[in-house]
């Protein structure tokens, strides 16, 4: 069927499974969101309030369900405004499609009004993108994006579509949705090599991040660990890829990791690492990072495996199948000394754990978590009640963490929560700090739009708490810019929002305040105060290795 | 600190380029030199990298040339069975003292003069890299007045060729 190149940009998404796509309009792509009303019953577009946001939905719609999140932007300020969630997105390795508007072909490169080379922006902030010269290529070139997006190592992609295209007409026939590219295993020699290497291990452990969750490899990574008799740590980027009540897990590792976990992986002599990338927030000083242990590494992405970390045995392929193949030669065993050593550490970390009484950011956490569900997503914004949120949650399910890892944006809470409880229709808890609130509030107009239950939980200390806490350690407590000082009431913010909020300053009172705001059909904000002074430990610091680690901070 | 060069079939769309050198500059890999080229086939272009660093460094070229998409096939050619060349334009100034000695070296070297003025003498040789090195340090005692070259294109010995393992 004739269709116009707006139309069958809408018909290509549906015919791919897109049901939400997040954006904003404009001049560029108003022909795109005029086929939106043409097909609004097949299609639901969540209009944001700023085009970040939108990004960040989309984001967060994608972590929260696996699938490609769908984002609409204009062309100049409307794309450029994508960028930090786009960046995002890439850091993390998460499928998004981004298609903007552009002006017509015939004006590119005359620096028309709202022209930008979005393209040439995004070149190294997506997985891949595509500027369309011709309606011919539109449809099929927007299928490839989807195919590209989850294929492999997941990421986004931008197709950039000029006005003229969107306004021209050609032959459309819908088709399947595509497939993602055929998984394939590592090479069988390298996973005899590296089974070799584990079976010769006396201290093995296991470590995992985002790539488990992409793989779905968890039940294989459980049944290893049962076998090789190991214990588990994860990056920020894999929590919830295992239940956080699992015995053998020791939870995240790094900066801000556990204890036990940093301390485990410090002494092993065998690192499994599974989906992960060794970034400079988990091996602090490289030199000194793990400095006994062979590592075998498998990864999807073969760039990953002696880019930073170089690995023993770079296994290049999926995580499950490789696992597969890889978990029959492995030989049964028990490792009563290594259990016992790891043991240790963990008394040793229940012995530094901060047990005073009220609101704590530690006793914050836990009340919150005595109020999830097994299929809640918690999604966080970025600084101190990001890690306080990943060292003290329990997470049930996969991908019911939700939070910014890579590129660490900040302002990336609301939109996100947003995406993660319109994929997922549960009910949202979004942890975010009042800076990163600041950064993002405006989107508290889309929760209330469109009905977001989401309770919002700001531990608000009124400063920008984890750059103070490198203030107070490293820069002589010079707080140069951190000190809000701000008169935001949050909770008449929210009300002029069209949102319910109420203010608490105790525990207590934050229980209670829990229950109103899980009985609410609709965004429900929660000021919390807390103390400024409050750190986050324990602390490796940064090119520091487990020789440096802060577990106490004196007066 | 080695060597190396890097033959990369490119799919021979818009932008191609850009998003190789991108990905080079980026990740700060020394490239030395670079050319682009058509091929046989109208849909893929040939890049060949000059590249000078670590082992792992050119580990991690390849590596992530790989996940570009518009990359099809990446081959790395060792010296030993690899044939290189690459064409040099030099302008020298045309001065009745120095012409005979510039005139003497071109001739050594099989440098064919494409043009010749009153003021100037445009020359140009091909050859492997090492050969224009060395020629254009002969000229640097006269005047030379402009250097163009392209970069050095390779192929391999024998019938081999990067395509075998092309997808597209």
């Amino acid at each position: 069927m004739i269709l116009s190149g707006a139309d069958i940009v809408v018909r290509t998404l549906i015919e791919q499974g897109c049901e939400v796509v997040f954006g904003y309009p404009g001049g560029q792509i108003i022909n795109v969101y005029d086929s939106l009303y043409k097909y609004q019953d097949e299609l639901r577009h969540v209009l944001t309030a700023h085009e970040q946001g939108a990004a960040h939905a989309a984001d967060g719609y994608a972590r929260a369900t696996g699938k490609p999140g769908v984002v609409f932007a204009t062309s100049g300020p409307g794309a450029t405004n994508l960028v930090t969630g786009i960046a995002t997105a890439f850091l993390d390795s998460i499928p998004m499609i981004a298609i903007t508007g552009n002006v017509m072909n015939a004006q590119i490169g005359t620096d028309s009004f709202q022209e930008i080379d979005i393209t040439g922006i995004t070149l190294p902030i997506t997985k891949h993108n595509y500027f369309i010269g011709a309606i011919e290529q539109l449809a099929d070139t927007i299928r490839e994006a989807f195919r590209l997006a989850v294929s492999g190592r997941p990421g986004p992609v931008l197709i950039d579509i000029p006005k003229d295209i969107q306004q021209a007409k050609c032959d459309y026939e819908p088709q399947p949705p595509v497939t993602p590219d055929e998984r394939f295993p590592a090479k069988d020699v390298r996973i005899e090599q590296a089974a070799e290497c584990i079976n010769k291990a006396e201290r093995p452990f296991l470590y995992f991040g985002g790539g488990l969750l992409s793989s779905e490899a968890q039940d294989e990574l459980l049944e290893m660990a049962e076998r090789i008799d190991a214990p588990i740590g994860c990056s920020m980027m894999g929590l919830s890829g295992i239940p956080s009540g699992h015995p053998r897990f020791l939870g995240m590792q790094g900066m801000h990791g556990h204890y036990a976990c940093s301390m485990a992986m410090h002494h092993a002599d065998c690192i499994i690492a599974l989906g992960v990338r060794f970034n400079d927030r988990v091996t602090g000083n490289r030199a000194k990072f793990a400095p006994n242990a062979k590592i075998v590494h498998i990864d999807v992405d073969g760039s990953e495996l002696f880019k930073t970390v170089s690995a023993t045995h770079g296994l290049r392929g999926d995580l499950r199948l490789t696992l597969q193949k890889l978990l029959p030669l492995l030989r049964q065993t028990r490792r009563p000394t290594w259990q016992d050593m790891v043991e240790r550490f963990q008394t040793e970390e229940a012995g530094q754990r901060d047990l005073r009484d009220g609101l704590t950011p530690r006793n914050a956490m836990r009340a919150l978590d005595a109020h999830l569900g097994e299929n809640t997503p918690v999604v966080t914004d970025v600084g101190q009640h990001q890690m306080w949120a990943a060292q003290n949650l329990s997470f049930r399910r996969p991908r019911r963490f939700i939070s910014s890892g890579g590129l660490g944006t900040m302002g990336f809470g609301l939109g996100a929560a947003i995406g993660a409880q319109m994929g997922t229709g549960e009910h949202t808890v979004l942890v975010i700090g009042d800076g990163g609130f600041g950064m993002c509030l405006n989107e508290m107009a889309t929760a209330v739009s469109q009905r977001i239950p989401v309770v919002i939980l700001v531990l608000n200390n009124g400063v920008l708490g984890m750059v103070r806490q490198w203030q107070t350690l490293f820069f002589d407590k010079h707080y140069s810019n951190t000190v809000l000082d701000r008169k935001t009431d949050f909770v008449r913010l929210a009300e002029a929002f069209g949102a319910k909020g109420e203010a608490v300053a105790d525990l207590p009172g934050l229980d209670a305040a829990m229950g109103r705001a899980f009985a609410e059909n609709g965004p429900y904000l929660i000021d919390c105060a807390i103390s400024r002074d409050e750190f986050v430990l324990p602390m490796l610091p940064p090119g520091g290795s487990m020789d440096d680690i802060i577990v106490k901070v004196g007066d | 600190m080695n060597r190396y060069t890097v033959a990369v079939l490119v799919r021979n769309q818009f932008g191609v380029l850009n998003r190789v050198t991108s990905m080079f500059r980026r990740r700060q890999f020394n490239i030395d030199a670079l050319t682009v080229s058509e091929t046989e086939s109208p849909d893929l272009s040939r890049i060949t990298v000059l590249f000078d660093g670590e082992p792992s460094m050119k580990r991690q070229l390849v590596d992530q040339l790989y996940k570009l998409p518009d990359v099809c096939s990446i081959h790395e050619l060792d010296a030993e069975n690899t044939v290189s060349s690459e064409l040099l334009l030099i302008k020298m100034e045309n001065d009745p003292v120095t012409r005979s000695d510039i005139r003497a070296a071109a001739e050594a070297y099989e440098a064919r003069t494409l043009d010749y003025t009153r003021d100037a003498i445009v020359m140009q040789i091909t050859g492997e890299s090492r050969r224009i090195d060395d020629f254009i340090n002969l000229m640097r005692d006269y005047k030379i007045l402009e250097i163009c070259r392209t970069g050095v294109v390779s192929l391999e010995r024998g019938s081999t060729t990067i395509r075998r393992d092309t997808r597209l």
